[in-house]
């Protein structure tokens, strides 16, 4: 299990999910993706996206202005 | 055992794509969801940086929906693709810039290749929400086989709202759909589309064939042709198009124009821009961050500083102190006087 970090700063939605998705298909099941977003819309779409698709949304931080959203591969 | 054969699905988000998936899933169809993002696409969050949007519900409508019904849905990038769309429509634009019948010839071929690479997971055909007479650039009796044939489609695209009002297409012909529950929608009454939904238990919806892209906007549509006449091409950037959204845009010369905040929220978005763009702040007075996208010269200043402090809160002083930051050159300081609001032109609004 890896854990990799996504910048998604400054990306409107659906961007960040986009990326998101595009990132988790390079990685395998059980690696943590920590997704880096400046859009408070992230917070509703890359767990909604998780939810759909088989991954687990782990949690959130807030930094500043800044949103750490983390996603467990399914 | 029968193969399972499955179905992907155009997503938008609003209430027909959902019926049309809801009425196949009825069937015992598998479906997945396909949306794209043109770049254009009408979404709350863009809305969001405003601070008087803050507190609206923040959700990406196709997720939603992809959720309410159970179903995968692949978002996919087509900004770059979609350029050709939009500057070279083969049938042309509707009432503003949107061009909707290449836009759904363009999103069913692209769905038509999404099967091709997913046949081997049972992939078989395509479904949409699309009702005859619902739209009147793409959803006409005379267009929707034209949808079909172009984007290389043909048989393989059912319309689970209106099948019945169209020729039967493969899925119904080989018996993995039953064209007797399929429906036989038309026109722009809503009503039929509320009903089922009352029957299938969605209450909460995006708004009923809701328009879900800026280029039916006209003050959008006005926006990119400005752009466009500025820079005398039709390029575009994924940068420009999303800052056509954000702003007061006033263009007091042809070959610059300014973008200029209307609150705090979009001050904070805008300064994600400055090492890209020429900008103006205030700085005597709160203000609105600025920027400018055009060729801007030193002889400039004092217009544009003027016009930037009359959105400010020293647009009634007699002098006003603010700063020009070019990328990669030295902040300069400047004082100016606000413009009146007479001396800001009706003709420079964009």
């Amino acid at each position: 299990m890896s854990e990799f970090e996504l910048d998604a700063r400054r990306m409107l939605c659906p961007m960040p999910v986009i990326k998101t998705q595009n990132k988790v298909k390079e990685l395998q099941t059980g690696d943590i993706l920590k997704v880096i977003c400046t859009d408070p819309g992230a917070l509703s779409d890359i767990p909604a996206w998780a939810r759909i698709n088989g991954h687990e949304f782990v949690g959130h931080e807030e930094q500043d202005d800044e949103l750490i959203i983390t996603v467990r591969v399914g | 055992m029968a193969k399972q054969h499955k179905a992907v699905a155009l997503i938008s988000g609003g209430l027909d794509s959902m019926l049309a998936v809801r009425v196949l899933q009825e069937q015992g169809i598998e479906v997945e969801g396909i949306n794209f993002y043109t770049g254009f696409c009408v979404e709350g969050h863009t809305h969001a940086i405003r601070n008087h949007d803050k507190d609206k519900k923040k959700r990406n409508n196709a997720l939603w929906a992809a959720e309410q019904l159970g179903i995968k849905l692949h978002i996919v990038d087509v900004i770059e693709e979609y350029k050709d769309v939009l500057l070279n429509p083969k049938h042309g634009y509707g009432a503003n810039m949107n061009p909707c019948l290449d836009c759904k010839i363009f999103m069913v071929s692209k769905a038509v290749q999404w099967v091709k690479e997913n046949h081997k997971d049972g992939f078989d055909f395509i479904i949409t929400g699309e009702v005859i007479g619902q739209r009147p650039m793409s959803q006409r009796k005379q267009t929707m086989p034209i949808v079909a044939h172009e984007s290389g489609a043909d048989d393989i695209l059912l319309r689970p709202l209106c099948a019945k009002n169209l020729p039967a297409t493969k899925p119904e012909l080989e018996g993995w759909v039953d064209r007797e529950k399929l429906y036989d929608f038309s026109g722009r009454n809503r009503k039929p589309q509320m009903a089922l939904a009352k029957e299938f238990g969605f209450t909460d919806y995006a708004s009923p064939a809701g328009g879900c892209c800026f280029l039916t906007d006209k003050n959008y549509s006005d926006k990119l042709v400005d752009l466009w006449k500025g820079r005398g091409s039709r390029e575009y950037e994924m940068d420009d198009i999303m800052l056509l959204k954000v702003g007061r845009h006033l263009r007091p010369k042809p070959d610059y124009k300014l973008i200029v905040a209307r609150d705090a929220g979009e001050s904070k978005f805008l300064e994600g821009y400055r090492k890209q763009l020429p900008s103006i702040q205030v700085i005597s007075h709160n203000g609105p961050l600025t920027l400018v996208d055009g060729t801007f010269g030193s002889d400039d200043y004092q217009t544009a500083a003027g016009i930037v402090a009359r959105y400010g809160q020293g647009r009634d002083s007699d002098e006003v102190e603010a700063t020009v930051t070019i990328p990669g050159q030295d902040v300069v300081t400047i004082k100016v006087k606000p413009l009146t609001s007479e001396q800001v032109l009706e003709d420079w609004h964009v």
